[in-house]
C-alpha cells in the first residue's frame, strides 16, 4: 500500500505539520512507541532537525506495563523506555506509532507518559490510521488513512528492524505468517 | 511462566528475559511516579513458614509497586501453629482470592508440591525452601553481576566467562544451589570454597571446581566475583568447624584477602551479614561490595518475576 518513497514523503509532511502546529521546534519532544514507532520517531526527529536547524530530543515510551489487556494475552515482554535528558515536563510531546487501530496502545502510552512527567501538551502522529477505534482517541498527524476490515492485517516494515520499508495489507486468513509488525 | 520454583527449570533465554524485564522494572524507580498499574486487581499472598523479614518486605515492595494487593501470612501465631496442613492453609488463602502465592518454607520441595498438587490454581513463586533453592536471590545476584560488569550494554546478554567464587556453607545454602544452576545456564564459571564438612555429597553435579583452601582458590582462580555465604548461628554448635574465630581465619573475607583480590573483583553477600565471621568490615563496606545494590535490585527482579508469573492470562 505504501512504498519507501511514500513513507518518506508522509514523514516529511508530518514533520512540517508538527512544526506548523508547534510554531517551530522549541520545547518539542518526539517519543516513539516500540518497536516501529521508535524507528519512525527517529526519522521524524531527523526531518524536524533538517527543516528547523534545531536538534529535537527523541525518546521511546513503552506502554506494555500499562496495557488493559495483559490478562487476555500471552506474556508480553516490555521494551525499554528512554526519556531524553531534558525530560518531558512542560514540553510538547509528539507520540509516534506505526498503526492506529483500537486506540488502546495510545491510552496505555498516555498513562506511561504521565508517570514520567507532566507535558504541556501531547500530540499523536501515526504512519497509518486503519480505523476501528474502541476509545475516544484520534491522531493529530496521519501519514495515510487506510480503511480496513477487521479481518485484514496491516504489515508495517521499516529498516533497520526489517529488511525494507513498506506498508502492506493482507487478509489474516490467507497470509497470517508474514513477517514484520502486524497491527 | 506460571510458576518460579527452581533456577534449574530456567532456559538461558528465559533467564535473560527475566533479567531484561528487571532492567525495565529498575527504570520505574527513576520515574516521577514510581508505581505501575500492571497487577491492579491481583492479590498476592506472602506465605512465610520461616522468618525472613528481608525477603518478605522485598516481595511486598515489588508487589505493591505493581499495584497488586498484598496479604502477609506468617506461620507464627497462625493456624499453622494450631496444626493446620499446607494443603488446608493454601486452599483457605485461595478461597479468599489469592492469584499468586509467594512461599517460604523450611521443607525442601514445599513450593513444588503447592504448584503441582492441584490444590490451588494460583501462580507459585519459591521464596526459599529448606536447603533446596532460593531462585529470586540467584536472579538478583546475576542481575547485579550483569549490571556491574556489562553496564548499560548488558541487555540481552548472559554472563559468559565470568568467574564466580561461592564461599562458605554450601551444604545448607539454597542461595548457593540456585546460583550454581543459574550461573551455569548463563555461561559463568562457578567455584565453591568451603570446609569439607560444609560441602554437599554429589557436589560434582554442579559442574563447579571445588577448593577447601580459600587462599589457594583465590590465587589459582582470580575470580571476577566473590560471593560470601552467611554462616547461620545454629550451625555453630554442630561441629562443622571448630569455632567462629577459626572459620573467619580460614574462610572469612578478611581485609588482607580483600586487598589481594584483582582490581575489578566484586564482593557479594546475600545478607544478613555476620561481620567479623564470614566477611570483614573492610570487605562489607568497600566500594566493590554490592550488598546494598543487591537489596535494591532484589525489588526490581521480584517485580519482573511477579509480572511474568501473574500478569498474563494465557500461557505461552
Amino acid at each position: 500500500m505504501l512504498s519507501q518513497a511514500d513513507i518518506t514523503r508522509a514523514l516529511t509532511r508530518i514533520a512540517h505539520e508538527i512544526l506548523e502546529g508547534n510554531r517551530g521546534a522549541d520545547d518539542l519532544v518526539v517519543m516513539g512507541i516500540p518497536t516501529r514507532g521508535v524507528v519512525l520517531a527517529d526519522r521524524i526527529g531527523e526531518v524536524l532537525q533538517s527543516i528547523s536547524g534545531q536538534a529535537v530530543p527523541v525518546g521511546a515510551i513503552d506502554a506494555t506495563l500499562y496495557r488493559d489487556d495483559l490478562r487476555r494475552q500471552p506474556t508480553r515482554a516490555p521494551r525499554p523506555t528512554t526519556v531524553p535528558s531534558g525530560g518531558i515536563d512542560g514540553k510538547t510531546v509528539v507520540l509516534v506509532d506505526d498503526v492506529l487501530y483500537s486506540g488502546r496502545t495510545i491510552r496505555a502510552a498516555l498513562d506511561a507518559l504521565s508517570a514520567i512527567g507532566r507535558p504541556k501538551a501531547v500530540r499523536l502522529a501515526v504512519l497509518v490510521d486503519r480505523g476501528h477505534r474502541e476509545l475516544p482517541i484520534r491522531a493529530d498527524y496521519v501519514g495515510k488513512n487506510l480503511p480496513t476490515s477487521t479481518a485484514e492485517r496491516i504489515f508495517v516494515r521499516l529498516e533497520p528492524v526489517d529488511a525494507l520499508d513498506e506498508v502492506a495489507i493482507a487478509d489474516e486468513r490467507t497470509d497470517a505468517h508474514s513477517e514484520g509488525g502486524a497491527s | 511462566m506460571k510458576h518460579l520454583l527452581s533456577t534449574a527449570d530456567l532456559s538461558r533465554d528465559e533467564a535473560i528475559q527475566i533479567l531484561d524485564i528487571s532492567e525495565d522494572m529498575a527504570a520505574v524507580s527513576t520515574h516521577e511516579v514510581r508505581k505501575l498499574p500492571t497487577l491492579r486487581g491481583i492479590t498476592v499472598v506472602n506465605l512465610f513458614f520461616e522468618d525472613s523479614t528481608r525477603t518478605r518486605i522485598s516481595f511486598e515492595a515489588a508487589a505493591k509497586r505493581l499495584s497488586a494487593d498484598v496479604i502477609n501470612f506468617s506461620a507464627k501465631g497462625s493456624s499453622v501453629s494450631k496444626g493446620e496442613s499446607l494443603k488446608d492453609t493454601a486452599q483457605t488463602l485461595a478461597a479468599m482470592g489469592a492469584d499468586g502465592i509467594v512461599i517460604r518454607h523450611p521443607a525442601s520441595g514445599a513450593p513444588r508440591v503447592l504448584a503441582t498438587s492441584g490444590w490451588v490454581d494460583a501462580g507459585v513463586v519459591n521464596a526459599g525452601d529448606g536447603t533446596h533453592e532460593h531462585p529470586t536471590q540467584a536472579l538478583l545476584d546475576a542481575f547485579t553481576m550483569r549490571r556491574r560488569i556489562l553496564g548499560d550494554s548488558g541487555r540481552g546478554r548472559d554472563l559468559d566467562g565470568v568467574k564466580v567464587m561461592i564461599v562458605g556453607d554450601v551444604l545448607h545454602s539454597r542461595v548457593a544451589r540456585s546460583n550454581a544452576w543459574l550461573l551455569k545456564t548463563l555461561g559463568a564459571h562457578v567455584t565453591f570454597v568451603a570446609p569439607p564438612t560444609l560441602l554437599p555429597n554429589g557436589v560434582a553435579a554442579f559442574d563447579a571446581d571445588v577448593f577447601y583452601d580459600f587462599d589457594e582458590a583465590l590465587a589459582r582462580v582470580k575470580p571476577d566475583v566473590v560471593m560470601m555465604l552467611r554462616i547461620q548461628q545454629e550451625r555453630m554448635n554442630d561441629a562443622f568447624f571448630p569455632n567462629g574465630r577459626e572459620y573467619a581465619r580460614s574462610w572469612g573475607l578478611s581485609a588482607a584477602r580483600l586487598h589481594g583480590l584483582p582490581e575489578h573483583t566484586l564482593v557479594m553477600h546475600p545478607g544478613p551479614m555476620n561481620r567479623g565471621l564470614e566477611i570483614s568490615d573492610e570487605a562489607a563496606d568497600s566500594p566493590r561490595s554490592t550488598v546494598l545494590e543487591q537489596v535494591t535490585n532484589g525489588v526490581s527482579v521480584r517485580m519482573a518475576v511477579l509480572y511474568l508469573t501473574l500478569a498474563a492470562g494465557v500461557t505461552n
